[in-house]
């Protein structure tokens, strides 16, 4: 593999962008967020500069490496830590650093009156050089030290107005259920390394299908566990709604456009391993499609925009898991999906900073409505997101998300027909908290508080939503035409040539999405439009309603299935502690003292004793070679 | 009779000509130079001398001899990496023993006396410290690196009667510096008596003073066996001494609390690794077909050695004693490289040498910096809230204390695996065993230590922290930092060591 030395510059850049922040401390505060800017900036332009090379070698030289140096070399365990650049990774560099770097232009404004705004920025570049190394890394290792990354700058970024507490409980719950799906994916990685021997990808996949199917179902599984963790997926989705506690960029950036997608970037760079492991696959066919739902049902409920958006990005993961379990035939749609939702999502999560920062942070829908007039740019960039999230030709969803409806409709059988139908009932139910969000917040009659003064929000602030509206409009369209991705990322993936029969026509699927979106829009239409929506939010509702509204119990389920007999555990275990291991230490602890005195008279200061013990010992040690010779 | 003129390498020897030059021009020093500048002299002669010392050792690597001074010492892989690690720990060390406040004005005085009150108003310094230490280190120097009994033995003098001096040197509890040093060189003479014993015995065994000789006797095994093993086990009980190893270790408590803090920790860290050094050397070549009559011997002290220091360890209730115990299990843990008898045994206790002698070097520099108007305070109850008042210190303490724990990310980790993991290999399972456990207690005493310092509430009782002076500020960062890169990043050190190590016989 051709050796690239640039590739060291893509994560350094941010990574001593994020350094020199921290280190300087105050004295960067006047340009700091300019220095944090030009550096993810650089890394972007660098991404670049990677491609146009990347685009000129014919496609089997494509990929590129660089080591860094021998990390780990102890007996049969080496690990080299190396970045690899392939068609894969390139997709999700140019994904992180741009939308980062429009990302890091809106804060510039957004956080201008934070005090802290350079710790933020360092903050950004600090996640930025870990997802950059998370996606470069050349074995389950490396990843794995970009995947901590993104969590640690991940918890520091949604506590960071950790002055509340409930922000700060927020990015405690995200560490927590993050490190269950760490432990699996340390798992995976031990997995790997007791029957292949390795944990590189390259090595990985080239004994894959020597090592038996139980222990790559094994190392499926645990992948998939570290999936769920990351990228909220079921049972471990419970974390991201509270997430949204962070600043509004961030939830655009990380919790929305790059690290929650790191679930569905690990599962289709071990394609070799799902491929040759059906059960695991099957797995995550399930995990995909039951959050897709779950996702959705919760965002029908939500009055909180952020929380509205996170659901939503909670589902449309899944959509991504959803084709990427479906084997071959859906990794390149589940980037492609990944790629698209990056450019809505980042873009009407910044819309709905843009409403915020407009109506003093308020994030109670309920208590918008006709910010149409006022924030006209604002309206415009979001509703092209939303048009694209809904599928309406020819917005980027519409490519993306019929892919992977038709996809699968096409995994054949029940199965097929069970996926294919979930995947439609959930575009509806996007349609419709989609369309409620829009109405809620844009159309009908104004119901905010006195003291709001909605105004459109700077230029620095619109900007990157106006280029990420582009992309929402755009980026399907140019992924898909000519088949561009598929064929882009085709070498990396192990296409078994079968040809499912189709189930249907793809203009049939698209026609029948169309459709479901259609009802899910004019139910939310007729439900939010047609009637006065009340500012507070309604309690004679049903029952299915409040349990939405409860995140469809996901924290009564934890507190009940894991808390409280985790926290009875605990007091046993601390019990235990006290009696039987303080006990045994203080018992030894006890002899030792006892020892202790014993010895001190033996340790006296005088040096007769001292020469005394010496030559006892001296005579024991004869003594012993004696009953050892004889 | 003709009279042949001996051959000798000088480039080979020069590291140790070096520092015998320059111990030389020390002596000259006190002599002719005035007091004023004496100590800046001496500081600045003998770091020069001691980093050109190093420098020839950097350069004399990878050389092989057998006849460097007409077979009475040997030059190969190992002796430079210990004779390296020496110098690096002396070069440290030095800088500790730089700072005047812990010797007393003059030496000859009795405590307590009008011409000592004298000596110290007129701001006497005792700096034939310096040439002192070039002398001991230029016995460390030849210690592992002798191939005659000779030789051995007047290495071990050679390092051991400056050491006996200095300990005497204190400023503060003078009494109780005298008294360790008089104890340390009574027992030493004791120690030394055995040394000479065991080595007549081995002259019995085999006729020659030679390690080869000794060695081609014990292939051999014509000789009387009673000889070998009772000179065999004297000769260990002088090395054994030295190193502070159960049942031979009751000195080091007492002087190591009564020594200066410098001296301690120059002499805990580098007598050890000459001490092991000739130890590696004598059970690797000349006792190594003998394993048999010692592995059992040796593993038994190894054990009882890991396990009294981690215990007696736990109810010390003074730092410099404290360290003292640990230094007792350290040498049990250290021992099991020696029971490995392996290449990878060889390499783990270099590493494990110099690991430890850099960390033992940190630790008694952080023990320098905490004071109260009288002096060091030692008394660990009196270290309590360390942490808030001196950050700096009370992190850098931790940093030790996790590295002599064999925490991960520390140089103590890399050392007590690598050294573990190579005893396992020659089957020493029960010395493994024990020393895994007791290193679990031993951890109990050295984090409660950080638990002291940084989780309890400081007593208000004036325990000062000194601003470390620039060059105690230099023992304690370069420590800490080579602690941690050894433990974070070990490979080209270990690689290093394990191209080099290989002893020639």
């Amino acid at each position: 593999m051709t050796t690239s030395t640039s590739l060291v510059y893509l994560i350094a850049l941010p990574l001593a962008g994020a350094a020199i922040l921290l280190l300087a401390g105050r004295r960067a505060d006047k340009w700091g967020h300019l220095l944090g800017t030009a550096m993810s900036a650089s890394s972007f332009g660098v991404g670049l500069y990677q491609l146009m090379l990347m685009l000129d070698r014919p496609t089997e030289q494509r990929p590129v490496g660089k080591k860094l140096f021998e990390w780990i070399n102890v007996g049969e365990f080496k690990v080299d830590a190396g970045l690899l650049l392939d068609q894969l990774s390139i997709c999700f560099v140019l994904l992180i650093t741009g939308v980062g770097t429009l990302i890091h232009i809106y804060s510039i404004s957004y956080m201008s009156h934070d005090k802290d705004r350079r710790r933020f920025f360092a903050y950004l570049n600090l996640f930025i050089a870990a997802m950059l190394l998370l996606v470069l890394g050349d074995s389950y290792l490396n990843l794995y030290v970009g995947w901590e990354g993104v969590g640690l700058a991940s918890y520091l970024l949604i506590g960071f107005w950790n002055q509340k507490p409930a922000y700060a409980t927020a990015s405690k719950k995200a560490f927590v259920m993050n490190r269950i799906g760490d432990m699996g994916l340390s798992f995976a990685i031990m997995i790997a390394f007791a029957t292949m021997g390795t944990v590189s990808f390259a090595g990985v996949q080239e004994h894959a299908h020597h090592a038996s199917e139980a222990a790559l179902t094994g190392m499926g599984i645990m992948l998939l566990v570290a999936a769920a963790g990351k990228s909220a997926q079921f049972p471990l989705q419970a974390w991201l709604g509270d997430a949204m506690a962070g600043p509004t960029p961030v939830s655009a950036l990380i919790h929305a456009a790059t690290m929650v997608t790191a679930g569905v970037y690990l599962i289709t760079r071990s394609n070799f391993v799902f491929d040759a492991a059906p059960t695991a696959q099957l797995l995550v066919v399930i995990v995909g499609a039951i959050t897709l739902m779950f996702g959705a049902l919760i965002g029908t409920a939500k009055d909180d925009i952020k929380k509205a958006l996170a659901a939503s990005t909670m589902s449309q993961i899944g959509y991504m898991i959803l084709a990427a379990g479906l084997g071959p035939v859906g990794y390149a749609f589940a980037i492609m999906h990944l790629l698209t939702h990056g450019f809505f999502k980042a873009g009407m999560f910044l819309g709905a900073g843009s409403v915020m920062h407009g109506m003093n942070d308020e994030v109670n829908m309920r208590k918008y409505g006709a910010l149409r007039k006022f924030m006209p740019i604002t309206f415009v960039t979001f509703g092209l997101g939303y048009l694209a999230i809904l599928g309406v030709p020819p917005f980027a969803g519409f490519y993306s998300k019929d892919m992977i409806i038709e996809t699968a409709f096409n995994a054949g059988g029940a199965k097929g027909i069970i996926l294919g139908v979930t995947t439609l009932i959930g575009a509806a139910i996007t349609a419709f908290y989609m369309t409620r969000v829009m109405i809620l917040t844009f159309t009908g009659t104004k119901r905010w508080d006195d003291d709001a003064h909605p105004h459109e929000s700077p230029w620095l602030m619109w900007l990157p939503m106006a280029v990420l509206a582009i992309g929402s409009v755009s980026s399907g369209y140019l992924l898909s035409s000519g088949d561009a991705l598929e064929n882009w990322l085709h070498p990396l993936f192990d296409h078994h040539e079968e040809h499912e029969a189709h189930l249907f026509e793809p203009i049939v699927v698209s026609a029948m999405a169309l459709t479901m979106v259609a009802i899910g829009v004019a139910i939310a239409f007729f439900k939010y439009a047609r009637q006065e929506v009340s500012s507070v939010a309604p309690e004679n509702v049903s029952i299915f309603t409040k349990i939405a509204r409860q995140d469809l119990m996901q924290d009564r389920f934890n507190e009940a299935v894991f808390m409280r007999p985790g926290q009875a555990l605990t007091t046993t275990l601390v019990a235990a502690d006290d009696v039987v291991i303080d006990g045994a230490v203080r018992g030894v602890g006890q002899v030792a003292m006892g020892s202790g005195s014993a010895l001190r008279g033996l340790q006296n200061g005088y040096v007769r004793s001292y020469a005394a013990v010496i030559l006892v010992g001296a005579i024991a040690l004869i003594g012993a070679i004696w009953v050892v010779v004889q | 009779m003709t009279f042949t003129a001996p051959v000798l390498s000088y480039t080979l020897l020069s590291p140790i000509l070096i520092l015998l030059g320059g111990a030389l021009i020390g002596v000259l020093v006190e002599a002719f130079v005035s007091k004023a500048l004496r100590p800046v002299v001496q500081l600045t002669l003998t770091l020069g001398t001691l980093m050109l010392s190093l420098f020839q050792v950097w350069r004399i690597r990878g050389e092989q001899s057998l006849t460097a001074a007409m077979g009475s010492l040997v030059i190969d892989g190992p002796a430079v990496l210990l004779q390296g690690s020496i110098l690096v720990i002396a070069i440290i060390s030095i800088f500790l023993i730089a700072d005047a406040e812990q010797f007393t004005p003059l030496a000859a005085a009795l405590p307590g006396s009008a011409e000592e009150r004298e000596a110290a108003q007129s701001g006497n310094q005792v700096t034939e410290v310096y040439p002192l230490t070039l002398f001991a280190v230029s016995g460390m120097m030849i210690f592992p690196i002798a191939s005659d009994l000779i030789m051995l033995f007047v290495a071990l003098e050679m390092l051991s009667l400056p050491l006996y001096l200095m300990a005497g040197l204190s400023r503060r509890r003078r009494l109780a510096s005298q008294e360790s040093a008089l104890k340390y060189f009574l027992l030493g003479s004791f120690a030394s008596a055995f040394f000479l014993f065991g080595a007549a015995y081995l002259y019995g065994y085999s006729g020659s003073i030679t390690f080869a000789g000794i060695r081609e006797s014990v292939i051999g095994g014509s000789g009387n066996d009673v000889l070998l093993l009772v000179g065999m086990a004297f000769l260990t009980i002088g090395l054994l001494f030295k190193v502070g190893a159960v049942p031979f270790h009751s000195w080091s408590p007492d002087v190591y609390q009564g020594a200066p803090t410098p001296i301690t920790a120059f002499m805990a860290a580098a007598t050890k690794v000459a001490a092991f050094g000739a130890m590696l050397r004598i059970f690797y070549t000349v006792f190594a077909n003998a394993e048999w009559s010692w592995t059992p011997i040796i593993s038994a002290i190894a054990i009882i050695s890991m396990v009294l220091g981690s215990l007696v360890a736990i109810s010390q209730r003074d730092v410099k004693r404290m360290l003292a115990y640990s230094s007792i299990a350290h040498a049990g843990f250290l021992l099991s490289g020696i029971i490995a008898l392996n290449k990878a045994g060889l390499d783990a206790t270099i590493f494990y040498l110099f690991a430890y002698g850099v960390a033992t070097v940190g630790g008694f520099a952080v023990v320098t910096l905490v004071r109260d108007s009288s002096g060091e305070v030692t008394d660990l109850n009196r270290w309590k809230g360390l942490g808030k008042r001196s950050p700096f210190a009370a992190s850098a303490f931790a940093l030790f204390l996790l590295a002599f724990a064999g925490i991960p990310l520390t140089s103590g980790f890399i050392g007590k695996f690598s050294i573990f993991s190579a005893a396992y290999e020659n089957g020493a399972t029960a010395v493994v065993i024990t020393g895994v456990l007791s290193s679990a207690i031993a951890a109990f005493f050295y984090i409660r230590v950080i638990v002291l310092m940084f989780f309890t509430d400081a007593v208000e009782d004036g325990t000062a922290v000194e601003i470390p002076s620039i060059l105690t500020r230099a023992t304690v960062v370069i420590s800490a930092v080579i602690t941690l890169v050894l433990g974070i990043y070990p490979a080209p050190v270990l690689d290093f060591i394990t191209d080099l190590a290989i002893f020639i016989r």
